[in-house]
């Protein structure tokens, strides 16, 4: 395999990951957070897809594409919950977002 | 020799192409998250799905770059930013009110996730994942990928199609408009 191995790939795909994470706990606009997610989401189908090649086994593609129409599944879902959220005329902002907790 | 410097000449590429997409993958995550204005994230997102388009291709998964090309920067992003254009995105910028313990916390978090995962690699880096298995040509390919989905992984594939009907028929639900009894502010 020419170019770098696996391990730089996975390094790559943790740095993403915890950008993300950081991003989730950090922002306050749930839209950004739906954002953030989905750069943990891709940071799991780097290594699902680093670990497919290095494996030679094409099944880790194959749980990438399923991760990416679960995303897609979630962003619809997600995007559809902001919006009914803002017909209430309440600000959005996941701190004050309290109406639903138990 | 001639072969192996042209061999070699093709590894300096691919680390050029590597180096490039990791700087513009990360440099992306940061400024999707760390863009005060809604607008600007989305669209950094979308920089960030093509580096990673790039970097599945350096590890011959053609159709899971194409994939994610159509999918998220075609679909999914559009998708924010119809809602982001609806809503009126407001700027929010991540660090008002200064150093909160809320964003130290956050830091060390993710730094921590970071940190813990990295160490296990060094450790795992010599013998597990030094070892490259040889793959052929059509490895990743759309051909392999659609018989796979049709051979092995039929159920995968058919409860992909419910997954998304359940969330295309909740996104209706949710978008439209609700009961008046509901919603006394909606007119």
């Amino acid at each position: 395999m020419v170019g770098p191995g696996i391990a730089a790939y996975l390094i790559l795909s943790v740095a993403l990951f915890a950008t993300g994470a950081f991003g989730v706990l950090i922002r306050r606009s749930p839209l950004i957070i739906l954002l953030a997610l989905e750069l943990m989401l891709n940071a799991g189908n780097l290594a699902l897809i680093a670990f497919a090649r290095q494996l030679g086994d094409a099944d880790g593609q194959i749980f990438a594409l399923t991760v990416m129409v679960v995303a897609a599944a979630e962003a619809v879902l997600g995007l559809g919950l902001i919006v009914a959220v803002s017909r209430k005329r309440v600000e959005l902002d996941v701190d004050k977002l309290t109406t639903l907790r138990g | 020799m001639e072969l192996l410097l042209a061999a070699s000449a093709a590894n300096v590429l691919v680390w050029i192409v590597w180096i490039v997409a990791a700087l513009a993958l990360l440099a992306s995550g940061i400024a999707v998250v760390l863009f005060a204005n809604p607008f600007f994230s989305a669209l950094a997102l979308i920089g960030n799905l093509a580096s990673l388009a790039v970097l599945y291709l350096l590890l011959s998964g053609e159709f899971v770059a194409g994939a994610q090309v159509i999918v998220y920067a075609g679909a999914i992003v559009i998708m924010f930013v119809f809602v982001l254009a609806y809503l009126g995105g407001r700027a929010d910028v991540p660090w008002a009110g200064g150093p909160t313990l809320q964003n130290v916390t956050s830091i060390v978090a993710a730094a921590a996730i970071a940190l813990e995962v990295i160490v296990v690699i060094a450790l795992k880096a010599g013998d597990d994942l030094s070892d490259t298995a040889p793959v052929s040509g059509a490895f990743g390919s759309p051909a392999q990928i659609g018989e796979l989905f049709l051979s092995d992984h039929l159920l995968a594939f058919e409860v992909t199609s419910i997954v998304l009907l359940v969330a295309a028929i909740g996104g209706v639900i949710l978008g439209s408009a609700m009961p008046a009894s509901d919603d006394e502010s909606e007119s």
